[in-house]
């Protein structure tokens, strides 16, 4: 094989607790990216897939492990690779042709060359005409195109991509990316290879030579394969969509294990490494839980997932968490992709409201070790409350800071759909309702501005 | 750039026009300069004539602006060395913050006697000494706040943004210019229009002192209106504060809205805002073939060759070891020179204030509580008209389009040059200084919580004023469901620099030369400027520090946890 135009030997990340725990983001992992061709870091969000190209690039350095850039050590930025960003990250008080130029100037190249270079490579990524305006005065796609131009300017030799398409609306999103392969394909722009981070599968098969799938938490690579499919890629065709589901398959499935071999070509090994033992909550609503088990009733009670995310118009990233809710309260089995509603989900889906909000409490209790957690110790005080901060300390032990308080945010939903335990968000203390027939109108409606604001 | 072939075609005479005016304006510039040198640089005269002609008021409104400009100046490139350093220097960041905090609740006039006579003993022979003391004193109004704003601004630099600059490699100077500067502009702007705004405030103190046996006064605009003011001559006191108001509206016209409209570009905005901010001046400049060849031939290639420069030194600078350690050895040197001036400075502070007795500590902290009182008296005064009156204003866009304006006007006259009016008015009804101090103290702060009221209710959703009437709110439930929720952290920003203007016009309210005697009531702010005319360096000393822990502690214990109230609960986000 070629050589590798930046390696990465077992990277890592993670972050020191005071207690001598560590939040592992990134296991060890390995990763290179060759000359001539497209790689696309695929994975669910908060995987720490930016973390990864930050690394790469030698944005971030990591906690353990080590980035070669043609076999040498990194250390700073990369000397010349580019990334275009999902925020576009323009500097809104320079023109268009001020933006794409600067780059050059941090190369010391003089005025003219620079000047000239700016103006072809603006020309060719159709924004001719568009020099002296500034990036307010464009839309989404136009800032994109200038995010592009800005970073092919300097003729990087790898093109390094955050989600470049996510801020964009969908047909935008598509022709640019059309545009982007026939750029590619056509050598017109010079770049050696490209690395996409996405969390978007139909787009990383659309575009990708190559395919990392990330796993969550910490992330580790789930598979890594070739796309062998011919361009220009039809998203109906067969192909696509079987390769499609193998992906998804992939994602969805929580813990990775060595049956990938089913991978259409070769699959990297998988490195294994505990888990962080104590149970997520996912961050989905009841409501959201609910709604979607409703759907899936009334589509017969199973359904491929990615079919019907699809079908909804929803990006199958965004319903994820609501997918792994409903399997972990035990009202949804999941197998490879194909979802089946369980006698659980059916009877919760039949329920009147209060009928729904006892089953959720009992599943809730049974199953979600957090929500059992902070109903028995309260439980046990004699005055029914206790600061968020007690099962804050608990979670970081196991989860990020941000993590964490996710973590209370999903439980404080879920405890008050379920009537288990409501949150005073002045006090910042968790508290037993008074067993009264109904929860106290008042206070909910409070709290949940409270929470909103 | 478009709009330049267009103005050829159509008016060949008008760019001519243009460069003439910017040419006048250049030669009588530099004429001005040469006469200000000469006085400048010529033998000391620390107690000038203060002429009372109102044909000397030209001649005295131009020295009191260079003073004002070499002040400003002065601010703007120590605020941004010093948001800077505190920005990115880990070590430092926590004990610069703390000083910013402490040096910003310090009055002017603690400043004074240390500045002057350093000053005055540093050019014994010539003007230059007072002069410069002079524009340190209003130096020290002005700056803190800008080095704030522009720490805080480097501090919310996006992630990508910088990300961005580091990717490319943009050398530091190329990050500065292209990033961080742009970034902060916004910020420093308004923070300027602030500062100069007390500059004008503080102007009489900083011209014209009495300094234990010595007296300074320099030729000046502030010094014309204090000499008028404390001989009861109501004619002077018209001319100039006539004057002042004028170049007061002047500046505005001429100075902040062409920046204003300059700086719009610098806003963080996704899309164009529909209002555009537009300055005809600005567009003068812009458009001066003049200016234009000027700046191509000169500043231009001046600034490609620093780039240039810049980025070469970037791109080839390898981590070389030695400089770390060369680095590290200037670093222990210069942190070993700033803890012994700090450890000298506080064994003279706590030998200074071994002068002072025990009746003096008592009559500090009673004058201290004096001070408080009146402060609290003000803000709650000043509240009480500008919240209705604001939220009036910002709710009804046609009220608001005429009282902005006069508003503003209103604000920018300095309240201490009202100072003499008020008193005469105050003594023929009887009132005296001790509430006489209070009603100066409002005049000068109100308008920070006017203006933040009147930002806050237009910023109040007009979903939520529908709701309220949809229900039929009754006019307290409104109030305390809707109105003061929606302008809390605007009311809160507004109170806490008027508290803090207020203390620090305490000095100037509190204590007043009048018609050739001392009108004086008891506080903080005349103990502080009684003991600098007597040159009594102990008590003011002890005074000063009595006051900054009273700012700093009232910041600390009460203004700092509303803020965070206001941000955990009262912020309205997307």
């Amino acid at each position: 094989m070629r050589e590798p135009i930046i390696e990465a030997r077992q990277v890592e990340k993670f972050y020191g607790q005071p207690g001598g725990n560590r939040i592992q983001v990134i296991a060890p992992l390995d990763m290179s990216v060759y000359p001539g061709e497209i790689v696309a870091l695929l994975g669910p969000s908060g995987s720490g897939k930016s973390t990864l190209l930050r690394m790469l690039t030698g944005l971030a350095t990591p906690t353990g492990g080590q980035v070669l850039w043609h076999n040498k050590p990194l250390h700073g930025p990369c000397e010349n690779v580019s990334i275009v960003f999902q925020s576009f990250a323009l500097f809104p008080w320079l023109t268009v042709l001020e933006n794409v130029e600067a780059p050059l100037k941090a190369r010391g190249i003089d005025a003219v060359k620079r000047r000239k270079r700016s103006l072809k490579m603006l020309d060719t990524v159709g924004l001719d005409g568009f020099e002296s305006a500034y990036p307010k005065e464009l839309s989404g796609g136009m800032k994109q195109r200038v995010g592009f131009a800005r970073a092919l300017v300097v003729q990087p030799e790898v093109l390094f991509m955050d989600e470049p398409f996510s801020a964009l609306d969908v047909l935008t999103a598509e022709n640019l990316r059309s545009e982007l392969l026939e750029l590619w394909e056509d050598k017109k722009i010079d770049t050696q290879s490209v690395f996409i981070v996405t969390h978007n599968i139909e787009e990383a098969i659309l575009l990708a030579d190559r395919i990392v799938v990330l796993g969550k938490n910490p992330a580790r690579i789930r598979t890594d394969f070739r796309v062998e499919l011919p361009r220009p890629r039809d998203r109906k065709s067969p192909a696509f969509t079987i390769l499609v589901d193998y992906v998804y398959k992939v994602l969805t499935k929580p813990d990775a294990g060595s049956d990938f071999q089913l991978a259409p070509t070769t699959t990297t090994p998988i490195l294994t490494r505990e888990r962080p033992k104590y149970q997520m909550l996912p961050h989905a609503r009841p409501g959201g839980i609910a709604g979607f088990l409703e759907i899936l009733s009334d589509h017969g009670g199973h359904a491929d997932i990615y079919h019907l995310a699809d079908d909804l118009m929803f990006e199958i990233d965004d319903m994820l968490p609501t997918v792994e809710a409903a399997v972990l309260l035990g009202y949804l089995t999941l197998f490879e992709g194909d979802s089946e509603i369980t006698s659980e989900g059916q009877a919760f889906v039949e329920a009147d409201i209060l009928a729904r909000k006892d089953l959720f409490r009992a599943a809730a209790l049974e199953r979600a070790s957090l929500i059992k957690q902070i109903r028995r110790s309260l439980e046990t005080k004699a005055d029914r409350t206790l600061p968020d901060e007690f099962f804050l300390d608990l979670l970081e032990e196991h989860f990020s800071q941000e993590e964490a308080k996710l973590q209370i945010e999903t439980a404080i939903n879920w405890g008050r759909y379920a009537e288990l335990f409501d949150y005073d968000s002045k006090r910042e203390r968790f508290f037993m309702p008074e067993e009264v027939a109904a929860p106290t109108e008042e206070n909910s409606e409070e709290n949940e501005v409270g929470h909103g604001l | 750039m478009s709009t330049l072939p267009h103005a050829l075609k159509s008016e060949r005479t008008w760019p001519f026009f243009l460069d003439a005016i910017v040419l006048g304006g250049v030669i009588g510039t530099v004429y001005l300069m040469m006469v200000v040198g000469r006085y400048w640089f010529g033998a000391i005269v620390p107690a000038a004539e203060i002429s009372r002609s109102p044909r000397a008021i030209p001649m005295y409104t131009v020295y009191s602006l260079v003073r004002m400009t070499a002040a400003y100046v002065l601010s703007l490139v120590f605020a941004v060395a010093y948001g800077y350093v505190a920005a990115y220097n880990k070590r430092l960041q926590a004990a610069m913050l703390a000083t910013l905090d402490i040096l910003q609740s310090i009055p002017v006039l603690s400043f004074l006697p240390g500045v002057m006579l350093a000053m005055v003993s540093l050019f014994p022979t010539r003007q230059l000494g007072v002069e410069i003391g002079s524009v340190i004193l209003i130096f020290t109004g002005q700056v803190w706040n800008m080095a704030f704003s522009f720490y805080a601004s480097l501090k919310a630099i996006p992630k990508e943004l910088r990300e961005a600059s580091r990717i490319y490699r943009f050398s530091r100077l190329q990050e500065f210019l292209q990033l961080e500067l742009p970034y902060g502009t916004i910020g420093l702007v308004w923070n300027s229009m602030v500062s100069v705004a007390g500059g004008w405030f503080f102007l009489m103190a900083c011209e014209m002192f009495v300094l234990g046996k010595r007296d300074f006064r320099l030729p000046g605009l502030g010094s014309y209106l204090q000499s008028a003011a404390s001989d009861g001559d109501t004619q002077g006191i018209v001319w100039g504060l006539a004057a002042m108001i004028a170049v007061i509206v002047m500046i505005d016209q001429v100075v902040w809205r062409p920046v204003i409209a300059w700086a719009d570009k610098f806003k963080m905005e996704q899309v164009e805002s529909a209002s555009v901010a537009e300055s005809p001046i600005l567009h003068f400049l812009q458009n001066s073939p003049l200016l234009t060849r000027l700046t191509s031939q000169t500043l231009a290639p001046l600034a490609e060759r620093m780039y240039l420069h810049a980025a070469q030194r970037h791109q080839e600078k390898p981590f070389k070891m030695s400089d770390a350690r060369r680095g590290r050895v200037v670093r222990w040197i210069v942190s070993g020179l700033l803890v012994g001036l700090i450890m000298y400075a506080v064994v003279q502070a706590f030998l200074t204030l071994r002068g002072v007795t025990s009746t003096e500590l008592l009559t500090t902290v009673e004058s201290a509580g004096a001070t408080f009182l009146r402060v609290l008296v003000a803000l709650v005064l000043g509240s009480a008209w500008t919240i209705p009156a604001g939220v009036a204003i910002g709710f009804n866009p046609k009220l608001a389009r005429i009282a902005q304006p006069l508003a503003q006007i209103a604000a920018s006259v300095p309240a201490t040059a009202l100072f003499p009016v008020v008193l005469l008015a105050l003594i023929s009804v009887g009132g005296g200084l001790k509430v006489g101090s209070i009603l100066l103290m409002l005049l000068g702060t109100q308008w920070y919580i006017l203006f933040n009221v009147i930002a806050g209710a237009m910023a109040i959703p007009s979903e939520f004023r529908e709701v309220s009437e949809i229900f039929r709110f009754n006019r307290l439930d409104r109030w305390r469901t809707v109105i003061l929720p929606g302008i809390f952290p605007y009311l809160l920003t507004g109170l806490v620099t008027a508290s803090g203007g207020a203390w620090n016009a305490s000095i100037v309210a509190e204590y007043f030369h009048f018609k050739g005697q001392v009108l004086s009531t008891f506080g903080l702010g005349s103990l502080i400027s009684s003991a600098t005319d007597a040159g009594n360096f102990s008590l003011l000393l002890l005074s000063t520090v009595v006051m900054a822990t009273l700012v700093v502690s009232v910041n600390r214990l009460l203004w700092r946890p509303l803020y965070r109230i206001a941000e955990q609960r009262y912020k309205l986000e997307p």
